[in-house]
C-alpha cells in the first residue's frame, strides 16, 4: 500500500522538535520521532518487545507536563508538542547517563561490544565529560549462559531486561530473570541452569551493551574491522536474510539483515553459529580419491576427469538408470538444476531430493509444488491453526516464534502429533496418537468437520467406522470459529509419515470442510525451489527411497550426506556399500570415524563451496526467490558446485552453454509467474482405505530430526554441537512400556533395526516420557547414534546390560 | 522431595483465593509455605513451586529473591529480624542491635554455631509505636525489645526449641 | 489488653477500641454494618453513595492524598471484571496506623470495601497487608471468614443481587508494594516492580482489568460518611480536606503512638497528646508524613497545623501522617544516612535513577557518617537527588530524594562538620 493510500482519518496530529507528524491513536511518542527520523536515546525500548519504560533514557519534554516523560511509553494525543532536545530533556538524559554509568566497568578496549555499544555511543552524544562518583563500583559474577551466549562480564549489565523479555515474549519460555532489587538486581538463568532456546543468539543482539555476548565471535575482531555481506540462511526453508561478516575473507560472524516479511530482526541459533563449520576442520580444501579403500588428497586435474571416466563406464555399461542422484534440499537452486540436467543427459531419471519422504504414492500432477500457502509475515496474524505432525519447534524456529506472536494475540492454536508439542506457545487443544493412528485421528476431525459443516454431500465409505470425540469437535470449532486467517500446516512427521499422501488427503479434505487454508511447511532452505525445477524423476525414474531399495551401480551425492540426510539410513548404507562408484560433491570431508563408525565412503569426493562461497538461490517456504553472491572466497582448492557440474558435464561431452554465474541463474530460475501457477498443496490423489491399527504390543517409533542435525553444515558447528539440543538422542516411551521391556532406571536400551546377527545395532540411554502414547518409543534420525536405522522398518528393543 | 500433602493442600486454598487460571497470584503464598515447612528455600523448593502453579522456575526465583523475608540460604532455627528504621534507632534499636550480636556472638545475616539463631536488619514493620520491634521468625512480634527482654525471648525460644526436639 | 485506648478526644475511627472488642459481634454492636444494611435494604443508587464521598472531601490516606470521590469516579460502568484492593502494606517508617486500624476495627476496612465494592460495581476485592505483620493478617482472615458466615461478604449479600468476595493477601517484605501498582504486580504472583502509567489502575489494574486502590484508613472511613453523611465529615475537617486524621507519632517523645485528631489541629497538641519530647529535651527536628516527607526544623513545625496546605507551607507533605520526632541530641547526618539505607535496600531495581541514585546516595551517606567525607559531597547529594526526582516510573525515586534534599536544606551546618572534622557535631547515640 502507497503511503497516500492510509486512511488517516481519526490520526491524531502532533509536533516533534517543531516539526508536525501524524499518527494513530496508540502510538508512542517513540513511534512518532521514529516516523519523523527524529532519534532519542534509549536502552530498554525495543520494537519487537514490550514497554519496560525502566532506563529512563528517552526521557523527554511534553507541553503542560512538569517532568519528563518516557518517549517510549507516552502516547500520543492531540495537539501535543514534544521536545527532544530542551533544556529539560537534555538535563534529564545526561543525568540518566550518569546514573548508567556509574556501576558500569569502563573497559571498552578490551570490550567485544566496543565500537558498536548503545552506551558507548550514548555517552558520546548524551553524557557529560566527568561524573562526581568516587565510591566502589558495583561487581557482578558473570554466569555460564551456555555454549553460545558469554554473560561473562555482568557488571557491564545496565538492567534493561531486553533479554528477559525476549526469553519470555519471543523465545515462549522464561530462561532469564532479573533477581534481587534495587542496585543488587541481577540478570540469572534458573540456579544450575544456561540458557537452552533455539532463538538465544539474538539475546546478543538485543543486549546494548556488552553484557552478553557471541561466545564464538569474542575478541575475534573489532566490529571496524569486518567487512559485512548480505546472504540468505542454508537452513530451514523462512530463508532468514543474513549479514556475514568477515575478517581476512573469513567469516567471523553472521547476524540478521532486518526483513520484516521474512526473519524480522531475528535469526535462530544455527542461521547465526553455523557459520563455524565454514572454517572447521572438517571442510574440504582438494579433492579425494579413495586408493586401497583410503581417501587421498588429490589434484583437480587428477580427480575430476577420474569422476568422468568412471562414470561413463558404468553409464556405457549398464545405461543411465544404473545411476542414482541425491540431491540435498539444502543445495542452491543453480546447482541442482544443473545437475539434473546433467543426469537426464546421461539418460538417468533417478533424481531425488526429497530424502527423507517415505511415502511417492501422490499421483497429483506434478505441477503442485508443496509450499506454506501465504505469506510469512500472514502466520503473526493466524486466528486459529492446526498443526498435524509438526516439529515445529526444531524444524522452523523463527516461524515457531511467528505462531507464538499469534497465540499471544489470542489465537487458538492446536496440535495432532505422536508426541506432546513443545512449541513454548499456550495450545488451544492437543491430540497425541501413535504414528499409526494419525490418520484415523485425522478422519476423526474430518467427520466432525463434515458434520460441524452441514456439509450435504455425504462422507466417502472410508469414514463409516470413524467416531469423532468431544476433543475432535473441540478442534474443528476452533477452526470454524476464527473468522478469517485459519490454517492447517503440515509438519515434517506427517510428510516423511509411511502414510503422508493419505494424511495429505485427508487434511485437504478438513480444510475443505472447515474452510481454511492448507499449508505444508517445507524442510529445507530449497526443498521449494528445488520442486519447482523438479529435481526429481520425470519419466518413471526412481525416487530417493527405491533408488535405494534398488541398488544401483553409482551414486553421485550432491551435498548429501549419507546417512545422515536421508530416512532410510540402513537401506542407503547398504546400497552405497554395494555400488561400483560413489561420487559426492560436498564441502566437508566424509563422516569418519569418529561421526560415525561403519560408513561408506565415497571413491571420490569433490570439494565444492558452501552457500559463503558460492552464488546461488534458494527459494524459500513462501515461494520467494532469494539469490545471494559467494562472499568470501572459496576455501583452499574448493570450487562453486555450478561450476564443477559445469565441469564435469564438459568432460562426459555433455557442454553446458553457462559459464558465468548469472548466465546459470538466468537459465535455472523459473520465472515469476510459473513460479506463482504452481505452488499448491491440493492434492488430487484419491483417499486409500484408513489404516488398520496396530497388532496389540507392537512398539512403533517416532523419529524427528533434531535441530543442530539437520544438515552437514550445523552438523559441524562446534558451538552448535555443545548445546544441550544437540544431545545424543535418548529413546523415550511411557513407564509401561518400558516396564514391559525390564528396563532399568538410568539404564539402556539395546535398539536392532531386525533379528539378523549382522542387523544395526546401536546402545542408546532412555528417559521415561509419559506424554508418549502408548506402544510408542521415541528416538531421533541424523544423529551419528541413530542415523544407519531405517526411519520406517522394523526394530527390536531390549535392555542393554 | 515433592511438596507435602499439608503443603500442597494450604497452596491449594492459596490459589483458590484468585480468579481460575491467576495461580501465579499464589506464589508468594506456595514459598511462604514451603519455607515455613523448610526453614528455607533451596532451588529445588523453588522449581517444585514452579512446577505446582505452572510458572518458570526462573520468574519464582524473581519473586523468591525479590521479597527480603524469603530465605534462599539455610538460616537457624529462628530468624531473629530486628528493626534498625529510623524509628525503632531513635527508640533503642542500636542497643538492642548491639546486644544481640554480643549476646548471640554472631553479626548480622549470621547464624549461631548450634543452627539456632540468624540474625537480620530489617526494615520498618509498621509498629513503630513499640519500637524497637524484633520479629522472630517473620511471625512473632516482640515490641519495646531491650535486654532483659531480648535475654528472656532467647530462652524462652530454647525452651520451645528443646520441646519440640522431644516431642519430634 | 482491656483498658481503653487513648487515641485522643477526637476520636471517631478509632473510638470505643479497646483493642478486645474487634470481632463482628462488638463491631455491630458498635452500629458497623448499618450502612451496608441501609445501602442494600434501601437499594441506595451508586451514584448517591458517590455523591457523599465527593461531599465529604474524603482525601486518600496513604500519602498522595488524591480525592477519594473523584478516584472511584474513574472506573468504568459495565466492565464485566473490576477490582477493588485494600492496599495495607503499610511500610513507610513512622507509619503504623493501618496495623492499629486493622486489628482493632478490621470489619471497618471490610464493610467500607463492600461499599466501595458496590458503588463500582466490583465482584472481588483483596487486601494487600503487609508481609511483617503476620498476626493482623491471621486477623484479617478470621475477620473475613467472620464477615462472610454472617453474609456481609459473598454472593447475594445480605439477600440482594450484589454479590462481592473478598480476600486477603500476604506480603513478604517489600516497601515498594506499598505503590499501587507494585502492589498489583505482587499480587498477580509476580516482583513488586511499579508500572507506567497511564495506562491508570482503573483502566488496566489488576489481571488487566479496572482496580481501584485505596489505602486502609480511607476504606475504614466510608462506612461513617455513608453513616453520618458526607457532610458531617467534611466538617470534621478543613474545607479541602473533611475528617479526622490518625496521625503515628514516634521517635523522641514520651508516649509514642496512635492519636486522632480532626484534619488541620495544630503540631503542638498533637506533641501534646504523645506526651511531649522524651526527657524534656528540645525539639530538633520533624519528619511529618512519612521517611519520604521533607524534615521540617522542629520550631517551624511547632507553628505549623496538621492538614495538607499547613504543612506544605511548612516545606513538607501530610503524607500518610507518620510523624517523626527528633530532639536535640540526633545526628541529622546519622538520621539521614539510616533513611538513605532504607531506600537503597528497598528500590525494586526497575528505573535507573533510583536503581543506582539510591546507592549512590546511601554510599555518600555512609563514608560521610564515618567521618570520610570529603569536599563537594554536600553537593553531590543535593544534585544526585534533584537528578532522582522525577525521572522514575513511580513515587519511590523522589521519596528516596526528598529526605536528602531537606535535611541538607535545613541541617547544612551539621553535614559541613561530619565532613570537615570527621565527627558528629551532636553527642548522638542512635
Amino acid at each position: 500500500m502507497s503511503e497516500n493510500a492510509i486512511d488517516k482519518s481519526g490520526w491524531l496530529n502532533l509536533e516533534i522538535n517543531g516539526k508536525p507528524v501524524q499518527m494513530p491513536p496508540g502510538s508512542t511518542v517513540m513511534d512518532a520521532a521514529q516516523t519523523l527520523k527524529v532519534f532519542i536515546p534509549h536502552f530498554c525500548y525495543h520494537k519487537k518487545l514490550s514497554i519496560a519504560a525502566s532506563c529512563r533514557m528517552c526521557l523527554v519534554q511534553v507541553e503542560k507536563i512538569p517532568k519528563p516523560v518516557p518517549a517510549c511509553a507516552t502516547p500520543v494525543s492531540e495537539g501535543m508538542k514534544v521536545w527532544t532536545r530542551s533544556e529539560m530533556a537534555l538535563a534529564a538524559q545526561q543525568s540518566v547517563m550518569e546514573f548508567l554509568l556509574i556501576n558500569h566497568p569502563l573497559d571498552c578496549p578490551v570490550c567485544d561490544q566496543g565500537g558498536e555499544c548503545m552506551l558507548q555511543d550514548a555517552a558520546v552524544g548524551y553524557g557529560k565529560g566527568s561524573s562526581q562518583f568516587q565510591e566502589v563500583k558495583r561487581v557482578v559474577l558473570g554466569k555460564d549462559l551456555g555454549p553460545l551466549v558469554s554473560a561473562v562480564e555482568m557488571s557491564r549489565c545496565i538492567q534493561c531486561t531486553r533479554c528477559v523479555r525476549f526469553s519470555d515474549e519471543i523465545g515462549g519460555q522464561m530462561e532469564l530473570g532479573m533477581i534481587r532489587r534495587g542496585d543488587r538486581a541481577e540478570i540469572v538463568p534458573f540456579v544450575g541452569e544456561t540458557v537452552e532456546s533455539e532463538l538465544s543468539g539474538n539475546m546478543i543482539d538485543l543486549c546494548p551493551v556488552g553484557a552478553l555476548t557471541s561466545k564464538p565471535f569474542r575478541y575475534q575482531a573489532r566490529n571496524w574491522e569486518l567487512s559485512r555481506r548480505k546472504s540468505v540462511s542454508p537452513h530451514d526453508a523462512l530463508g532468514a536474510n543474513l549479514i556475514v561478516q568477515l575478517k581476512r575473507n573469513q567469516v567471523v560472524r553472521v547476524q540478521p539483515f532486518e526483513n520484516e516479511a521474512i526473519n524480522e530482526c531475528w535469526l535462530s541459533d544455527r542461521d547465526r553459529f553455523s557459520y563455524e563449520a565454514l572454517n572447521s576442520e572438517s571442510r574440504l580444501m582438494r579433492p579425494l580419491v579413495k586408493k586401497d579403500g583410503v581417501l587421498i588428497e588429490t589434484d583437480w586435474q587428477e580427480a575430476l576427469p577420474l569422476a568422468a571416466a568412471r562414470l561413463k563406464n558404468i553409464v556405457e555399461r549398464d545405461g543411465g538408470e544404473a545411476l542414482g542422484v541425491l540431491i540435498s534440499p539444502h543445495a542452491t537452486l543453480e546447482e541442482a538444476t544443473l545437475m539434473s540436467r546433467l543426469a537426464w543427459t546421461l539418460g538417468c531419471d533417478n533424481i531425488d531430493y526429497r530424502l527423507r519422504q517415505q511415502d511417492f504414492s501422490n499421483t497429483s500432477k506434478d505441477a503442485h509444488v508443496p509450499w506454506l500457502g501465504m505469506p510469512i509475515a500472514d502466520v503473526s496474524q493466524l486466528k486459529a491453526a492446526l498443526f498435524i505432525g509438526s516439529f515445529l519447534r526444531q524444524d522452523q524456529p523463527l516461524l515457531t516464534a511467528r505462531v507464538r506472536q499469534a497465540a499471544r494475540h489470542g489465537a487458538a492454536i492446536s496440535s495432532l502429533h505422536s508426541v506432546r508439542a513443545d512449541w513454548h506457545l499456550p495450545l488451544a487443544h492437543e491430540n497425541v496418537v501413535p504414528p499409526s493412528q494419525l490418520a484415523a485421528a485425522l478422519a476423526a476431525l474430518v467427520v466432525a468437520a463434515h458434520r460441524e459443516a452441514k456439509v450435504a454431500q455425504a462422507l466417502p465409505k472410508v469414514f463409516d467406522e470413524v467416531t469423532p470425540l468431544e476433543n475432535d469437535v473441540a478442534i474443528v470449532r476452533s477452526l470454524m470459529n476464527a473468522p478469517e486467517r485459519t490454517t492447517i500446516f503440515l509438519g515434517s512427521f506427517a510428510q516423511q509419515h509411511e502414510h503422508a499422501v493419505l494424511l495429505h488427503a485427508l487434511t485437504q479434505r478438513l480444510a475443505d470442510y472447515t474452510g481454511t487454508t492448507l499449508a505444508v511447511l517445507p524442510e529445507a532452505a530449497n526443498s521449494v525451489g528445488l520442486a519447482l525445477i523438479n529435481a526429481q524423476p520425470q519419466k518413471g525414474g526412481l525416487n530417493a527411497r527405491t533408488m535405494l531399495e534398488k541398488p544401483r551401480k553409482a551414486y553421485v551425492l550432491l551435498h548429501t550426506e549419507a546417512p545422515f540426510d536421508i530416512a532410510q539410513g540402513g537401506t542407503a548404507l547398504t546400497a552405497l556399500r554395494q555400488a561400483d562408484f560413489v561420487l559426492s560433491l560436498s564441502p566437508f570431508r566424509p563422516a569418519d570415524e569418529g561421526v560415525l563408525p561403519d560408513v561408506v565412503l565415497p571413491d571420490i569426493v569433490l570439494p565444492i563451496a558452501p552457500f559463503t562461497e558460492t552464488s546461488g538461490t534458494f527459494i524459500n517456504m513462501e515461494g520467494r526467490v532469494q539469490s545471494f553472491y559467494g562472499v568470501a572466497p572459496p576455501l583452499g582448492e574448493t570450487r562453486p558446485g555450478w561450476q564443477v557440474i559445469v565441469a564435469l558435464a564438459r568432460l562426459l561431452e555433455q557442454p553446458f552453454a553457462e559459464t558465468t554465474p548469472e548466465v546459470v541463474r538466468a537459465s535455472c530460475l523459473p520465472s515469476a509467474d510459473s513460479i506463482a501457477a504452481r505452488l499448491s498443496n491440493r492434492i488430487d490423489t484419491a483417499l486409500q482405505a484408513l489404516p488398520k491399527a496396530a497388532a496389540k504390543e507392537t512398539v512403533e517409533r517416532v523419529a524427528g530430526v533434531p535441530i543442530y542435525h539437520a544438515d552437514p553444515l550445523v552438523r559441524r558447528a562446534p558451538s552448535l554441537q555443545r548445546t544441550a539440543l544437540a544431545a545424543p538422542p535418548r529413546v523415550m516411551m511411557n513407564a509401561a512400556l518400558a516396564t514391559r521391556l525390564n528396563l532399568v532406571k538410568g539404564g539402556a536400551v539395546r535398539i536392532r533395526q531386525s533379528e539378523e546377527n549382522d542387523a544395526v545395532t546401536v546402545v542408546l540411554s532412555w528417559v521415561c516420557d509419559e506424554t508418549l502414547p502408548a506402544d510408542t518409543v521415541r528416538f531421533d534420525m541424523a544423529h551419528p547414534l541413530t542415523a544407519g536405522f531405517d526411519v520406517c522398518g522394523e526394530f527390536h528393543l531390549e535392555a542393554a546390560p | 522431595m515433592p511438596l507435602s500433602t499439608t503443603a500442597s493442600q494450604k497452596i491449594d486454598k492459596a490459589i483458590a483465593k484468585y480468579p481460575a487460571g491467576r495461580q501465579q497470584s499464589a506464589v508468594m503464598a506456595a514459598l511462604t509455605i514451603v519455607q515455613e515447612e523448610r526453614g528455607w528455600l533451596s532451588p529445588e523448593a523453588l522449581r517444585e513451586v514452579a512446577d505446582y502453579l505452572e510458572m518458570s522456575p526462573v520468574a519464582v526465583y524473581e519473586v523468591a529473591s525479590f521479597y527480603s523475608m524469603y530465605h534462599l540460604k539455610p538460616v537457624g532455627r529462628y530468624v531473629l529480624t530486628l528493626c534498625t528504621n529510623l524509628p525503632c534507632a531513635l527508640q533503642g534499636a542500636g542497643e538492642a542491635g548491639r546486644y544481640l550480636q554480643e549476646t548471640l556472638k554472631i553479626g548480622w545475616n549470621e547464624t549461631t554455631q548450634d543452627n539456632m539463631f540468624t540474625l537480620l536488619q530489617g526494615e520498618c514493620m509498621g509498629a513503630c509505636q513499640e519500637a524497637p520491634v524484633l520479629l522472630a521468625n517473620h511471625q512473632r512480634m516482640c515490641c519495646k525489645i531491650t535486654p532483659p527482654q531480648i535475654d528472656t525471648l532467647l530462652a524462652q525460644l530454647r525452651v520451645e526449641a528443646a520441646q519440640e526436639e522431644r516431642h519430634g | 489488653m482491656s483498658a481503653f485506648l487513648d487515641f485522643g478526644s477526637d476520636a471517631v475511627l478509632l473510638a470505643g477500641l479497646t483493642g478486645d472488642n474487634w470481632r463482628l459481634k462488638d463491631y455491630v454492636a458498635r452500629g458497623g454494618y448499618e450502612s451496608l444494611k441501609k445501602i442494600l435494604s434501601e437499594r441506595i443508587a451508586p451514584e448517591q453513595i458517590l455523591a457523599e464521598i465527593k461531599l465529604s472531601v474524603l482525601r486518600g490516606r496513604g500519602g498522595a492524598g488524591f480525592p477519594t470521590g473523584m478516584k472511584w469516579g474513574f472506573m468504568p460502568r459495565g466492565a464485566p471484571e473490576k477490582y477493588v484492593i485494600c492496599n495495607a502494606d503499610e511500610g513507610e517508617p513512622g507509619t503504623f496506623k493501618d496495623r492499629d486500624i486493622l486489628r482493632f476495627n478490621p470489619h471497618a476496612v471490610i464493610e467500607g470495601m463492600v461499599i466501595a465494592a458496590y458503588v463500582m460495581g466490583c465482584a472481588r476485592g483483596y487486601n494487600y497487608i503487609h508481609g511483617e505483620i503476620w498476626e493482623v493478617y491471621e486477623r484479617c482472615e478470621e475477620a473475613v471468614d467472620e464477615a462472610r458466615a454472617a453474609g456481609f461478604i459473598g454472593s447475594r449479600i445480605l439477600g440482594s443481587d450484589f454479590s462481592f468476595e473478598l480476600f486477603n493477601h500476604h506480603g513478604f517484605g517489600a516497601y515498594i508494594c506499598g505503590e499501587e501498582t507494585a502492589l498489583l504486580e505482587s499480587i498477580e504472583g509476580k516482583k513488586g516492580q511499579s508500572r507506567y502509567k497511564p495506562p491508570f489502575p482503573a483502566n488496566v489494574g489488576l489481571y488487566g482489568k479496572p482496580t481501584t486502590v485505596n489505602n486502609v484508613e480511607t476504606f475504614a472511613c466510608v462506612p461513617l460518611i455513608v453513616k453520618n453523611g458526607g457532610q458531617w465529615f467534611l466538617e470534621l475537617g478543613r474545607p479541602n480536606a473533611g475528617g479526622t486524621k490518625i496521625f503515628s507519632v514516634s521517635g523522641d517523645v514520651e508516649r509514642p503512638g496512635n492519636y486522632e485528631l480532626r484534619m488541620g489541629a495544630p503540631f503542638a497538641k498533637l506533641l501534646e497528646m504523645a506526651g511531649g519530647v522524651r526527657d524534656g529535651r528540645k525539639l530538633k527536628a520533624v519528619i511529618p508524613g512519612g521517611s519520604s516527607s521533607p524534615v521540617v526544623p522542629g520550631a517551624v513545625m511547632m507553628e505549623t497545623d496538621l492538614d495538607y496546605d499547613s504543612i506544605a507551607k511548612a516545606g513538607s507533605m501530610m503524607g500518610s501522617g507518620a510523624v517523626i520526632v527528633m530532639d536535640e541530641t540526633r545526628c541529622m547526618v546519622r538520621c539521614l544516612a539510616r533513611l538513605s539505607e532504607f531506600y537503597h535496600d528497598e528500590s525494586c531495581g526497575q528505573c535507573t535513577p533510583c536503581r543506582e541514585g539510591t546507592g549512590w546516595l546511601s554510599r555518600m551517606m555512609h563514608r560521610i557518617e564515618h567521618g570520610e567525607g570529603r569536599p563537594g559531597d554536600i553537593e553531590a547529594l543535593d544534585r544526585i537527588a534533584h537528578d532522582i526526582m522525577g525521572r522514575t516510573i513511580c513515587a519511590m525515586g523522589d521519596a528516596a530524594a526528598m529526605p536528602v534534599r531537606s535535611f541538607i536544606k535545613h541541617f547544612r551546618d551539621e553535614f559541613e562538620y561530619h565532613i570537615e572534622h570527621r565527627r558528629c557535631q551532636v553527642a548522638d547515640y542512635v
